[in-house]
């Protein structure tokens, strides 16, 4: 049990390529952490500066009240679960989970008791005498994180360890890794480029972008009040329609320009904008029936039947507008439809996206 | 797929059948010969059935030897040879094992030179480097020893070259995952990366044993005595005869004897060899 801090952590690497630019963050006792970010943005490479695996080039890491930079992966009291697995493919169920602890020199009883335990908590007892190729992925994924639980570390590490999965398995994975962290207490960093699963599982969520992070804070949160516009549109989906103001006048003086926002399920197909809210006039493109929902691809019109914002925000220039609707509408496509949204589910950006304007 | 047709399925057999046949029909004189006497196989009518000598010329070969040239018996020379090419291919996969492992696994000034440099040495058989290699085995007092038969042999970019192909394809995840798991460098070596192995040891070996097995030149330079000598240089030496007819007889039942060995290894061994070969998902 313990909690992981990261202070103002680099990583250069040897070519001068810059991975990390400066990371500052704090993960609670016994919290689920979330890395999410698109690919390359260095969410894994923080992951394994955490575990050890890659050199810490500037700042600290702190597991624990103890810094850990100069400390060998296997004394920093972490498990890892990786991506494809990494189980021994010579070794049994039972010797992979049980491998780590024989190094440490632990009782050979011990060690049984520990790799019995953690087979029951998993439901895998009945493959401990199996060897990894055959088994299926999601025994395979069990597995991995038998080897982690037995060791009782203070820290869980996940590398994207669902993203091997199918659809239906990754969504039962997830719900149980979830229950298990509950269980375990144990503090926990979880790398994923999935929104859902980011939003799911996290307790903090570390939004990361090109080496930097853009936000931190609760999920739900950051849903809510996303701090940038890489933020906006990256939780969330399908993502939130993003749109340019040449003149943020209405909303706020900004200083002139502006990036407005609206979510998908925050539009209402109504005549008339609330007050102070948005209507835009949408011509249907495209549409997705998924059952419970509806998303309505729309196009905002150019011409003649000019965009109208009851508030006066300036103008909008012509782009594409995604409107999530219940299932049972489903306009034709060509239809043209009146997209509101109040005032109050309006996000505004400033116009390097790079900050949140309060309206 | 290509098409079928009776024809082209009969030429085919036909080429493939003769191809056999050009291939075992000395293999097929040798073993007759070694069932005849003397008589019959220097009379020049070789016959084409196994005769009535059988155990006597191997019983001779094995355990007497020629009788006019006062050879050592192939038994022992066997076991000289099985000594040497069993040293050889061990010595050679432990030696390339372990280079292939530093030149992948570890970070060390002129790692990329290391390499080139075992590469390089694809260049330099035994016989481009015989004289120095000579010069060196006899400075070092090895002339008529296992070790100076083994050791000049040793040696092998080949082999050093197939197990880091082979080492690359192994996934780094578990070189981390032993990191984390508190192997060091020589657990996971041990314990991860041999197992795994096996069977590129096992083709490895197939090969290396048969090349050792069949050394002609450098055994023959460097034993004088007869009690050093291999199966593949004694059979030679078994047909210089200077004053009288060569025992042609206990000749090919050498010969017969020298292949048993190396066809032994590729039989039982041919599962493990043809997967280490072939295989690739781990």
């Amino acid at each position: 049990m313990a909690n992981v801090a990261l202070r103002n952590v680099h990583k250069t690497y040897p070519g001068g390529v810059e991975a990390i630019k400066g990371i500052d963050f704090e993960v609670g006792d016994g919290q689920f952490c979330v890395l999410v970010g698109p690919s390359g943005c260095g969410k894994s490479t923080l992951l394994r500066m955490v575990a050890g695996l890659e050199t810490i080039t500037g700042g600290d890491i702190d597991i624990g009240g103890r810094i850990v930079n100069q400390i060998e992966p296997a004394d920093r009291d972490i498990a890892m679960v990786f991506q494809n697995y990494a189980l021994y493919p010579h070794m049994s169920v039972y010797n992979n989970m049980a491998y780590g602890l024989r190094n440490r020199g632990m009782p050979k009883p011990e060690i049984d008791t520990r790799v019995q335990e953690a087979a029951r908590i998993l439901e895998i007892g009945a493959l401990l005498d199996r060897k990894p190729r055959q088994l299926s992925g999601g025994q395979r994924q069990r597995v991995a994180m038998g080897r982690a639980i037995v060791r009782q570390p203070k820290v869980f590490l996940f590398d994207e360890p669902l993203s091997n999965l199918d659809a239906k398995l990754r969504i039962a994975m997830r719900v149980e890794i979830r229950k298990l962290q509950r269980r375990l207490k144990t503090t926990s960093i979880y790398v994923t480029h999935d929104q859902l699963e980011a939003m799911t599982l996290a307790d903090i969520l570390v939004v990361m972008n090109g080496g930097r992070v853009e936000q931190i804070g609760n999920p739900l949160e950051i849903y809510q009040k996303p701090a940038t516009t890489f933020v906006a549109s990256f939780i969330g989906a399908p993502p939130m329609n993003l749109m340019p103001l040449r003149d943020a006048g209405g909303f706020k003086a900004a200083g002139g320009d502006g990036i407005l926002g609206i979510r998908p399920e925050d539009i209402l197909l109504l005549n008339e904008a609330p007050a102070g809210g948005l209507a835009l006039n949408l011509t249907v493109e495209a549409i997705e029936r998924v059952g419970a929902e509806t998303y309505i691809y729309g196009v905002r019109s150019q011409q003649g039947d000019a965009p109208t914002v009851s508030a006066k925000p300036g103008e909008l220039p012509p782009g594409e507008v995604i409107v999530r609707v219940p299932g049972a509408i489903a306009p034709a496509i060509g239809e043209r439809i009146r997209a509101t949204a109040p005032r109050e589910k309006l996000h505004l950006f400033s116009a390097d996206g790079r900050q949140r304007i309060d309206l | 797929m290509v098409e079928h047709r009776p024809l082209n399925d009969i030429i085919a057999y036909a080429i493939l059948t003769l191809g056999v046949f050009i291939v075992a029909f000395p293999v097929y004189l040798a073993l007759i010969a070694s069932t005849h006497d003397a008589a019959t196989v220097i009379s020049g009518n070789m016959p084409l059935l196994p005769g009535s000598h059988t155990l006597e010329n191997y019983y001779r070969a094995v355990f007497v030897g020629g009788s006019r040239t006062s050879r050592e018996p192939v038994g022992h020379m066997l076991f000289n040879s099985f000594v040497s090419a069993l040293g050889i291919a061990m010595g050679k996969i432990f030696i390339s094992i372990l280079s292939a492992y530093a030149v992948v696994y570890f970070r060390f000034p002129f790692r990329k030179a290391a390499f080139w440099i075992i590469f390089v040495t694809l260049m330099l058989p035994v016989e481009v480097r015989i004289y120095p290699t000579y010069k060196v085995v006899s400075d070092l007092h090895m002339l008529d020893t296992y070790a100076g038969l083994i050791l000049p042999l040793v040696a092998s970019a080949t082999g050093t070259l197939l197990f880091r192909q082979f080492f690359m394809t192994v996934p780094d995840e578990l070189l981390e995952a032993s990191r984390i798991d508190g192997a060091g460098p020589f657990r996971f070596f041990k314990d991860t990366l041999l197992p795994l192995s096996m069977t590129t040891i096992a083709a490895l070996f197939v090969i290396q044993f048969i090349y050792g097995w069949n050394q002609y030149l450098w055994p023959l330079l460097i034993t004088t005595q007869d009690s050093m000598q291999t199966i593949v240089t004694g059979i030679k030496k078994m047909l210089t005869t200077t004053d009288e007819l060569a025992e042609w007889q206990l000749a090919m039942a050498t010969a017969v004897l020298a292949m048993v060995p190396p066809v032994a290894v590729v039989v039982f061994m041919q599962r493990l060899f043809v997967r280490g070969l072939v295989e690739t998902e781990k």
